[in-house]
């Protein structure tokens, strides 16, 4: 008897929805602690300013305010992931309105803000500058003269507000162009884009007799917030212990510091919990954003369509702050060239300090900037040659087994399939050869590719099995939401022969869970899921010790049987259940057993000899992903609206572990990147941000979003990959902006080079 | 500070004898006062719906109602939807589709398609997108929420 299924490429719902969707789900704000204290933060009016004096004696004397704490207090510790730049709480100046400057402890959030509005923090103004051009004048003023002292994770030049200039260099681009029969070139703009995750940024904060602190916060890595609490109050780690409960949504923008540095620093001032949660528009005003982008490129094609060369400029307005700017700029600069054979580039990518709200990591990370110029410029290419774009980009995607970028050797590539999955299903041919005639609303089709990555640096897992046979895993990997509890439950299940609900999740915390860098870079099914599988196998390997010795057998003539237990090779009916193995191992011999790996991304290296790259932020990057996506629209020629009539997404995915999983990651990815390609666009009046609201900042609502959208997995199992698996997170975002600008160029014969693609401003390129 | 005003506030069946400030919002009172935590505060200005209850039967956002108006009424929060610890049909089918990611903003979606499903058993999909377009989400794209919704009404696929 043996009905045993695998729980891997089962769609099952995730393992909290029950909690979820009854209101039992605990997230950061629904916690409170006995004797707990609300903090609120106090921001800079000002987008530039010396701090030349702190008077907090009418907020200490108000009744109910237990604690303020200031720059002063928590010391010039400086925290940042590539520069450290910034300090929790502003120290000497301030860089951007909104930007902590102090906080303030009382007995409820009224009495916190009445406290915050009576600290009065004396400024002297300074000349500030709220675009990349402006900061690169020669007369500009620099944002952090101390920038050459700073601590950097990385080498690169830099130019007074240019923090690093990074390079990629392949071939010969001037020499290149002389044999193109086809060159476009182009400017390109795009938007500081919201994370608008649900849950506004939390923490609370909670602080025992011996000085240690307890977080639980929304985040995306619970080792981040260590590392970036301890360092911003100057704390050894092992004073701090980071928990997660339900995480809201987060992107990218709970990957680094949001507040818990400041419920940390109120709660060691108290000696009390202290629990610190944003405002809306708190939110919007000092967290982060995606960079806005200036891009300028050129692309090159031979009449064959072969393309030959692209060269491109690229300028990210990082804001006040590095934060994770240099590696958005350094993976912009990787990917600009698309997921094409390209024998010839030159790239130069340079994230820019401005007084405004930091940018930083969100979903695409540096891919949604340049594949607005890079997949519109192939359409400009097959236009110029008379050629259909998806057999353009056929014609020079990179296959299984070549060389790409610098040099990397590619073993497994599903992007011509997913191009041809996207072809058929969306009627491309004919859809293209029909011609809107008229004047009205238009329809037009267009497509983009994107490459991305599913492996960087470093996860572990432990993995027990309990006294009764069950087990419980602990990765110590942060759920946003996205499923990475349910999914690597289903791998750790599959690789032990349990079934789902007899596998337990651990809850993400520093002090018992193995290290992981972070729910970020699509990395977790493959990175975190390489290191289930690898834990899973070392606990069956010592399960099979345990079980020769019951056995009186050799560890080799054992195997793993579904349903939880070990036989002997070839004789069916010799067998142990788990149960009486660990029973065994716990109270007879062998000890516990207890599984665990932990690894750092090992894929190939960029090929020196092949290419220069200059600046780049990474090491070793790799489990390389690809997508193709369409979609249709509609363009009304009287208003300049665009309706998104129905999206296709293909995704070169390896293996789906849980293909409901997936397909939810993909159309949530595709409705974010609607919001980016046609509404979503935080405004900046100088130094003011002028829409922080939800009212103001238009997110897709329901009526937004195309009634259709179909979604394809291309599954051809990766080498490496948990049963195969690679990430999927990130691609179903970038290609959405520019196959609607290819539809619309299809459409009405305009092409748009500015992001969002607003009524008003396919009104104004309509007519010219 | 002016003084507390004594309410009995009835939430899910159940009578609670409270005292609260007249500015106090329901939403407030909900998840600070009664530990109903399950109402969420996403923008607390009406917009994001993720505080969505309902009162006397209609969808009303807890974070622009005041506490002290709700005094009296019948109130159904989100975990006022699963009797005897059975989901209610909404619930499941949302469950069954996997449409729930986060899940920050379901405490207001459910109830929402609750009280649509109520108003309106057998809703088309244009009807169930504007009966929930006072909800956003951010990480599903809503494709599973319509299609759970559609499956939890009269006229739903069994």
């Amino acid at each position: 008897m043996n009905d045993y299924v695998s729980p891997v490429g089962q769609g099952i719902p995730r393992l909290e929805t029950r909690d979820k969707i009854t209101g039992r789900a605990v997230y950061a704000d629904d916690m409170s602690r006995p004797d707990m204290l609300v903090g609120v933060i106090v921001p800079s009016p000002h987008a530039h300013a010396r701090i030349t004096g702190y008077d907090v004696s009418a907020a200490l004397a108000l009744d109910g305010v237990a604690a303020v704490v200031t720059g002063v207090d928590i010391g010039d510790h400086k925290i940042g992931p590539f520069v450290k730049d910034e300090t929790a709480l502003a120290v000497g100046k301030v860089r951007y309105m909104g930007e902590p400057v102090a906080a303030v402890a009382a007995v409820d959030l009224e009495t916190a803000r009445q406290a915050a509005r009576l600290i009065d923090i004396s400024y002297e103004e300074l000349p500030a500058v709220f675009d990349t051009d402006a900061a690169t004048a020669a007369d500009a003023p620099a944002l952090h003269e101390g920038f050459a002292d700073y601590i950097k994770v990385f080498e690169a030049d830099s130019d007074r507000n240019a923090m690093a200039i990074i390079e990629i260099v392949e071939g010969d681009v001037d020499a290149a162009w002389e044999r193109c029969a086809a060159i476009v070139e182009g400017s390109y703009e795009t938007q500081a884009q919201c994370h608008t995750y649900m849950e506004p940024c939390s923490a609370l904060a909670e602080i025992d007799s011996n000085g240690k602190i307890t977080i639980w916060s929304s985040n995306q890595s619970v080792f981040h917030v260590q590392s970036f609490v301890a360092d911003s109050l100057g704390l050894p780690m092992s004073k701090l212990r980071c928990v997660t409960p339900q995480v809201g949504g987060a992107f990218g923008g709970k990957m680094e510091q949001t507040v818990q540095p400041a419920a940390a620093a109120l709660a060691r001032a108290t000696g009390r919990p202290v629990k610190v949660t944003l405002s809306r528009e708190q939110d919007f005003e000092m967290i982060r954003s995606r960079h806005p982008g200036k891009v300028w490129m050129k692309t090159g094609a031979a009449a064959d369509g072969t393309l030959l060369a692209r060269e491109v400029r690229i300028v990210l307005d990082a804001g006040a702050y590095a934060d994770d700017s240099p590696g958005v700029a350094g993976i912009a600069a990787l990917f600009c060239r698309g997921p094409y054979r390209i024998e010839n580039v030159s790239i130069e990518s340079r994230p820019v300090y401005t007084n405004k709200l930091r940018s930083g990591a969100f979903r695409g990370f540096g891919g949604p900037q340049v594949a607005i110029a890079g997949e519109t410029q192939i359409d400009e290419i097959a236009d110029r040659l008379g050629m259909d774009p998806i057999d353009l980009r056929l014609k020079n995607v990179v296959l299984p087994g070549e060389e790409w970028m610098i040099g990397v050797a590619l073993n497994k590539a599903g992007l011509s399939e997913c191009l041809e999955r996207v072809r058929a299903a969306c009627g491309w041919d004919a859809k293209r050869k029909a011609v809107s005639n008229g004047s009205g609303r238009k329809r037009g089709i267009g497509l983009a590719c994107i490459p991305h990555i599913s492996g960087v640096l470093t996860s572990g897992a432990i993995v027990r099995i309990l006294e009764d046979g069950t087990a419980v895993l602990n990765t110590g990997a942060v759920d946003n939401g996205q499923g990475s509890d349910t999914v690597l439950v289903q791998i750790c299940a599959a690789a032990l022969g349990l079934e789902v609900d007899q596998v337990s999740v651990a809850t993400p915390d520093t002090d018992g869970s193995p290290y992981n860098w972070g729910t970020t870079a699509s990395r977790v099914t493959y990175m975190a899921g390489r290191a289930v599988v690898a834990a899973a196998e070392d606990a069956v390997a010592q399960l099979k010790q345990r079980a020769a010795v019951m056995m009186e057998c050799a560890e080799e003539d054992l195997e793993l049987r579904d349903g939880g237990r070990i036989g002997i090779k070839g004789v069916p009916e010799a067998e142990i259940g788990f149960r009486d193995i660990s029973g065994f191992s716990h109270w007879v011999a062998g000890g516990p057993v207890i599984g665990t790996n932990s690894l750092a991304y090992d894929g190939p290296d960029f090929d020196p000899k092949r290419g220069y790259l200059k600046g780049f932020p990474f090491g070793k990057i790799g489990a390389w992903i690809f997508a193709a996506q369409a979609v249709e629209v509609e363009v009304d020629e009287a208003t300049g609206r665009i309706v998104p009539l129905k999206v296709w997404s293909a995704h070169d995915i390896g293996k789906a572990i849980n293909p409901t999983a997936v397909e939810g990651q993909i159309q949530g990815g595709i409705v974010q990147g609607l919001g980016y390609a046609l509404c979503e666009e935080m405004v900046w009046d100088s130094g003011r941000l002028a829409n922080p609201s939800l009212m103001d900042y238009k997110i897709p609502g329901i009526m937004d979003v195309p009634p259709e959208i179909d979604t394809m997995l291309v599954e051809d199992p990766d080498e490496h990959g948990p049963f195969g698996a690679k990430g999927v997170g990130e691609p179903p975002i970038v290609g959405i902006a520019p196959a609607i600008s290819n539809a619309v160029a299809h459409a009405t014969g305009t092409r748009l080079r500015r992001l969002p693609m607003t009524p008003e401003r396919v009104l104004r390129a309509l007519r010219g | 500070m002016s003084e507390a005003i004594p309410i009995s506030l009835t939430v899910n069946g159940r009578t609670h004898r409270l005292f609260v400030q007249p500015w106090h919002t329901l939403l407030q009172v909900l998840r600070e006062q009664i530990s109903l935590t399950g109402s969420k505060r996403g923008c607390n200005q009406g917009v994001c719906g993720a505080c969505s209850v309902m009162i006397d039967g209609a969808v009303m956002r807890g974070c622009l109602t005041l506490a002290a108006d709700a005094a009296g009424r019948e109130i159904v929060t989100v975990e006022g939807l699963a009797v005897g610890g059975a989901l209610s049909p909404v619930q499941q089918a949302l469950l069954d589709h996997g449409a729930v990611q986060c899940g920050f903003c379901m405490p207001g979606m459910a109830v929402a398609a609750t009280a649509l499903l109520a108003d309106n058993p057998s809703p088309s999909d244009a009807e169930i997108r504007d009966g929930l377009s006072g909800n956003l989400c951010r990480c599903s794209g809503y494709v599973k929420v319509v299609e759970a919704v559609r499956s939890a009404s009269a006229g739903g696929a069994s």
